[in-house]
């Protein structure tokens, strides 16, 4: 098939970029929407205009990595990331339109290529059990119940893409926050930390840039691991919790 | 397992190999013989503890004075960041990606493997430990698997309390699976995302020690050379992959955590940015590459569908357990709808050939079935150049059997993947799966402590060579990257900085200066050659020849053309270069043709590896060493050695040191499957 | 050993999940005046005399413990409150959610929000006009259409009975209507009680309720009375 693409085209962070066009044909069904990226790469390399950057690694829909708004949606028009979305979810003929990820809390480093390291922050603020090396209990000492330790685990699955943000028109973070803030909370191990956590990431949130949560819903839409709004509900609960006992 | 198996550990089972054979003749340099230094004796159960007390401790106040580089964050990366960071010492972690949580360990999905023995069926720390080397056809060395299976206990209770959501049976207590073709259901597991979930756990533990202060993380940062001064390794060059900016960054000891190779091939199921970058410079700077050929090829991949394929997907190994697998009996059948091919012109050839194990055989075996039965050119689907490269698996009887809802149930998630990528319904066409490129278990020689022969250069996980011989057990790759992060490297490491903080070097040091201008040096090169072709073409190219030389089957005639087409490669790739852009901002044709380069180089290593070693054992399979019946056959008169590999310089041959395996409390058995 | 870290805590209050919490609970006082205020329009179909004496009576309510309009004061000033609480909240998230992202995308496209859910500002601010509209009109009587006698009864029927105020106030129960279809489920969730499916769901159906019933309530008074039913 023949695409008509229209890419952001940003040298760096300071340079304003633009939208670009090109045409691209032999595009086949078959390939997925970074191979056909890849096949764009080889022709402009011959062509001698530099390669479009963008970020990818395990092209399996689980790294997290690939970030690309399509034609205004996050990862395009189906639920799942860019790396698994195949081009037979597009027409011959169509123009698809390519941006980064827009938040000022992801600024954009080059190209489609934006820096998420917001994320990390957030983490670091208090997203983990803390347990020392060697210092665990056995495993099976602490019982966890199925139903708690399914929920965690399905909120769990996360990758940390930011297509939350990305889709949220508030560019708030709170999908990915709740997540890991539900995670953590619904097991046994993360209770001793749970309010001082919520209330540390939170505030990392804010701090990074990212918007307030509005409850539109089209952060959970756009999510590649289908992480229910739920999460949000847990952390505005958490929260609360924790304005109660003092933080 | 017959008590005959059983030893204590006191005395050799086995001689020293002599090899007689000598294929590879010409193409490398016999070198002195290796013996791993810090070797520990005694009653293999009593082995590690015995060291762990012996190894010298680090007084506290001095850790913070003491800085330790990983590159890597994997989970044997990001486990060994977070636990020495918790110790106190100075750490500088390095990874390419944007975040470490991205590392390819994130990808793995079956599960990990521990030997708890929850479901009492007789597994045991002795059982893990015989398994993994019988699994890696008696190439690995004893005393470190038996330490492996030893700490893989408390590998569960550290990620549990870490808040790992395991899978969990009604009672809330953990849930195990079998795996990988064991009688013992050992292996822990996430759902099928088991790597996900121990990674987010390591990396949650380390992002605790940079809020700490103890771990700096320097993220889409690629390690480009190796500093070592008067032999000992100081140090590392990186380029800063948004600004393009040379830097060093020196240390007491630098870990090398950097993940394995198999992108040698092009087509994986590694992520795309697996490279051999940080351990192949290492290599070059002195460190022993060993075992370079054992490479494992995972039988139940999603096929190629053309030219312009990327990267392979996995998908799970349990669809073995229901589905069918077979090919048509004649080739002109090949291009029909595989429904409309009737039952007596299909030919189940793993239940034809191996009617005790049928669809079920190991993974290697698998594979070359597949293959055999595609270059008779039997495979299905597209045409990929002129050849078919897919075989069916066939769910039409489990459904039947089963119902389509317990079919459903079971594998909804993998259908769904599959039809994602193909675009056809698992429920109603068949199935089409190929072998492709998975894990390698060749890397960084290291010693008993995990040190490389160059002192200060520590290699964990999949970069080293060490646990799985030549061949590794499902589930086991990521036991073996917690295992060294969490529980080995912590204790044996220390033992090497009790001698610091070593003399601090300067920025002006001339091993220093040097390290940073080669990488400046190449840098430029890259960028002045142009040439006409993308490093990637050159990186295809490279797959091509390693996959039909250097893949399921090898055979001296092959590997010879091999090594022959991959000079011409290398000559061409720098001559005829064409990388666009600037080195000082981010670029990603720049670091691609890294990369690139020295995967040509280490696919030359990995083919004289291959040429050297005329038997098959585990995932290394060479056409003159067969029974009759075409079954792999070792030879451990000549072969029961650790092939380490010593650069020879820029245009010189490899130098070979062979490590003696001896074993002392298992017997070398030849496997079958019959 | 090992390095042991404390999470440091920050000021939560001050979060935009606290605002959100405000927002929330000045959205559920708001929503329980508008019911208890229906209530007493709604007594407009009872004809004069009951609007008029319920008018009076809501003046009256607690003497002598309370003076003359004791309780109308103490609604007054939580209402001002919970007003100032909200308006703020509203605009300090919308200022900061101006900032998370100021290169917009060339091309978007919204798949899961609800003509509500993306009207909340600008039907606030509509509700807002309205607000300060309506009290000038029936509490301060600045703006007095049609008549401005001393009875309320008289005033409503007879500013309704022109098309305009009508309007007016058609539209603005449109806002409400809208405002409450979202604020409803949103106010659930930044309460934290919509943890499961159902509950999301129940929200949700309780937001277009209270949507229907209030906004639908109210509007049946300048209908009925342009239509002539109440006059
Ligand atoms: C699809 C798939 C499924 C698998 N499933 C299983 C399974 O079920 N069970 C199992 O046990 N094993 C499984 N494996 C194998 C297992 O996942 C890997 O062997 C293991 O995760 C390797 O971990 P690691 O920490 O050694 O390296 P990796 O996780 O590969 O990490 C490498 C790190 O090094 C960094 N790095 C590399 N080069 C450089 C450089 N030059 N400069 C800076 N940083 C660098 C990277 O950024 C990364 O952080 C699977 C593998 C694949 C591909
Ligand atoms: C005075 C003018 C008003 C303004 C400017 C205003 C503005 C807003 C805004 C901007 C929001 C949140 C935005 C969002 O969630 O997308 C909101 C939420 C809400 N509003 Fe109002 N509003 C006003 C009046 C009212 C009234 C009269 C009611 C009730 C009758 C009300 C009830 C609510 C409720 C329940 C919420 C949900 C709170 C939450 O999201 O947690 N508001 N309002
Ligand atoms: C058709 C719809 C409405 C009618 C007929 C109506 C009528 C009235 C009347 C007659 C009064 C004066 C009462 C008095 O002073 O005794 C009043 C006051 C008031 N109304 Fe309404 N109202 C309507 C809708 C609303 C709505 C939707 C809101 C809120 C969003 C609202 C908020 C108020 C407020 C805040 C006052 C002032 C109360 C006070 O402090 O005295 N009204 N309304
Ligand atoms: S919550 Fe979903 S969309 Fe957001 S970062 Fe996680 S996986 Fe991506
Ligand atoms: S889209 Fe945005 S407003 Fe909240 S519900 Fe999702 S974060
Ligand atoms: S490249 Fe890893 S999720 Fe897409």
């Amino acid at each position: 098939m023949n695409l008509t693409l229209k890419i952001w085209r940003q040298q760096n962070p300071a340079d304003k970029g633009g939208l670009k066009t090109y045409e691209l044909g032999g595009v086949s069904e078959d390939m997925s929407f970074l191979e056909m990226l890849d096949v764009l790469n080889e022709q402009l390399n011959e062509t001698g205009e530099e390669p479009v950057a963008f970020d990818h690694d395990c092209r399996e829909g689980i790294c997290g990595s690939c970030a690309l708004m399509i034609d205004g949606q996050a990862h395009g028009p189906e639920v799942t990331t860019t790396c698994q979305l195949h081009m037979r979810s597009f027409k011959d003929g169509q123009t698809i339109t390519i941006e980064p990820w827009r938040a000022d809390a992801f600024p954009v480093i080059k190209d489609l290529v934006t820096d998420r390291s917001a994320f990390d922050r957030i983490i670091q603020a208090g997203g983990y059990i803390s347990a020392n090396t060697g210092s665990a209990p056995e495993a099976n000492s602490v019982p966890a119940p199925r139903d708690k330790a399914t929920r965690a685990f399905n909120v769990a699955t996360c990758i940390g893409c930011g297509a939350c943000v990305a889709a949220c028109p508030n560019g708030s973070a709170s999908l990915f926050l709740g997540a890991k803030i539900t995670h953590l909370g619904e097991l046994p191990q993360g209770q001793p930390e749970r309010d001082g956590r919520v209330a540390s990431m939170v505030a990392q949130h804010d701090a990074e840039g990212f918007g307030g949560c509005t409850n539109i819903g089209e952060c959970t839409a756009a999510c590649p691991k289908e992480i229910p709004l739920d999460v949000i509900s847990q952390l505005n609960k958490d929260l609360r919790t924790a304005i109660r006992h003092g933080h | 397992m017959a008590g005959s198996t059983l030893h204590d550990g006191s005395s050799p089972l086995n001689q020293a190999a002599k090899q007689t054979s000598d294929d590879a003749h010409g193409y490398y340099v016999a070198g002195e013989p290796l013996v791993d230094p810090v070797t520990p004796t005694g009653p293999i159960a009593d082995r590690w503890t015995t060291r762990r007390f012996e190894n010298r401790l680090v007084n506290p106040a001095n850790r913070r004075k003491l800085d330790v580089i990983i590159v890597g964050t994997g989970l044997a990366g990001g486990a060994a960041a977070a636990t020495l960071g918790e110790a106190g010492y100075n750490v500088k972690s390095f990874c390419y990606q944007d975040s470490p949580r991205r590392a390819h360990s994130i990808a793995a999905q079956g599960g990990i493997n521990a030997a708890k023995n929850y479901k009492e069926d007789g597994d045991s720390v002795f059982r893990l430990f015989y398994d993994t080397v019988k699994g890696g056809d008696y190439r690995s060395r004893e005393s470190n698997v038996y330490r492996l299976a030893e700490v893989s206990t408390n590998i569960i209770d550290q990620c549990v309390a870490q808040g790992v959501p395991f899978a969990r049976e009604y009672g809330g207590l953990l849930d195990n699976r079998s795996f990988g073709g064991v009688q013992v259901s050992r292996t822990f597991y996430a759902r099928g995302q088991t790597g996900q979930q121990l990674l987010l756990g390591a990396y949650q533990a380390m992002e605790r020690q940079v809020a700490a202060g103890t771990v700096t993380q320097y993220t889409r940062h690629e390690m480009l050379e190796l500093i070592v001064k008067d032999g000992v390794a100081r140090g590392i060059v990186a380029r800063d992959l948004v600004s393009g900016e040379i830097e060093t960054h020196l240390a007491d000891a630098v870990v090398l955590a950097s993940g394995g190779y198999g992108n040698v091939f092009f087509l994986s199921t590694n992520a795309m940015g697996c490279n051999v970058t940080a351990t192949w410079r290492a290599h070059r700077k002195g460190a022993y590459m060993a075992n370079p050929c054992y490479t494992q090829i995972h039988p139940t991949c999603i096929p190629v569908s053309g030219e312009h394929q990327s990267k392979l997907t996995l998908m799970s190994e349990s669809l073995r357990n229901d589905g069918r697998i077979w090919v048509p009996k004649k080739v002109e059948d090949c291009d029909k709808d595989p429904r409309d091919i009737p039952e007596e012109d299909r030919d189940y050839y793993l239940e034809r050939i191996y009617p005790a194990f049928g669809n079920l055989v190991p993974r290697d075996i698998a594979s070359r079935q597949a293959k055999n039965v595609c270059d008779e050119g039997r495979g299905v689907g597209p045409l990929v150049g002129d050849f078919r490269r897919g075989v069916y698996l066939d769910f039409t009887d489990a459904i039947e059997r089963m119902g389509a809802d317990v079919v459903k149930e079971k594998y909804d998630n993998l259908f769904d993947m599959y039809e994602r990528i193909t675009g056809e319904n698992p429920y109603e066409v068949p199935m089409r799966i190929y072998p492709a490129v998975h894990y390698v278990m060749g890397g960084l020689w290291v010693d008993y402590h995990l040190q490389s022969n160059i002192p200060g250069l520590f290699v964990t996980g999949e970069a080293n060579f060490s646990d799985h011989g030549a061949n590794r057990l499902g589930a086991s790759a990521l036991m073996q990257g917690l295992a060294d992060g969490y529980f080995v490297l912590p204790n044996t490491i220390r033992d090497y900085l009790a001698d610091g903080p070593f003399e601090k070097i300067t920025e002006d040091d001339e091993a220093v200066v040097e390290a940073r201008r080669s990488v400046e040096k190449r840098v430029e090169t890259f960028l002045s050659i142009n040439g006409s072709r993308s490093a990637d073409s050159y990186h295809r190219e490279l797959g091509h020849i390693m996959w039909e030389y250097c893949g399921m089957e090898r055979s001296e005639e092959g590997l010879r053309k091999a090594i022959d087409m991959i000079r011409e490669l290398k000559k061409d790739f720098w001559t005829d270069l064409k990388v666009l852009g600037t080195a000082d901002s981010l670029n990603q044709s720049l670091e691609k043709a890294g990369r690139v380069a020295d995967f040509i180089e280490l696919g030359e290593l990995m083919c004289i590896d291959a040429l050297n070693r005329r038997e098959s054992c585990g995932g290394h399979f060479r056409a003159e060493s067969q029974t009759e019946e075409g079954e792999a056959l070792r030879h451990d008169e000549e072969f029961a050695y650790v092939a380490a590999w010593e650069f020879g310089g820029e245009d010189g041959s490899p130098v070979l040191h062979k490590e003696d395996l001896i074993y002392t409390a298992i017997e070398m058995k030849q496997r079958s499957y019959k | 050993m090992a390095t042991v870290t404390a999470v440091k805590n920050k000021r939560s209050s001050r979060s935009t999940i606290a605002l959100k919490l405000l927002m929330a609970l000045s959205g559920l006082i708001f929503i329980g005046y508008v019911l208890a205020h229906m209530y007493g329009n709604l007594k407009a179909f009872s004809g004069q005399e009951a609007f008029d004496s319920y008018a009076e009576h809501l003046r009256t309510i607690g003497e002598p413990l309370l003076p003359y309009s004791g309780l109308l004061w103490i609604i007054r000033i939580v209402l001002l409150v919970a007003l100032a609480v909200h308006v703020y909240a509203a605009y300090t998230l919308w200022a900061r959610a101006g900032k998370a992202r100021t290169t917009k995308y060339a091309v978007t496209k919204r798949v899961n929000s609800t003509w509500s859910s993306k009207t909340m500002r600008w039907g606030g601010t509509a509700l807002l006009l309205f607000i300060v509209f309506h009290i000038l009109h029936f509490t301060l009587r600045v703006v007095t259409p049609g008549s401005n006698s001393d009875s309320p009864y008289e005033r409503l029927v007879g500013s309704f009975e022109i098309w305009w105020v009508s309007a007016i106030y058609l539209v603005a129960m449109a806002a409400l209507a809208m405002h409450l279809r979202h604020g409803t489920w949103s106010a659930a969730q930044t309460l934290g009680l919509t943890n499961t499916a159902s509950a999301r769901r129940n929200a949700n159906l309780l937001g277009y309720l209270l949507a229907v019933v209030i906004a639908g309530g109210y509007s049946l008074i300048p209908v009925f009375v342009l239509a002539g039913v109440i006059s």
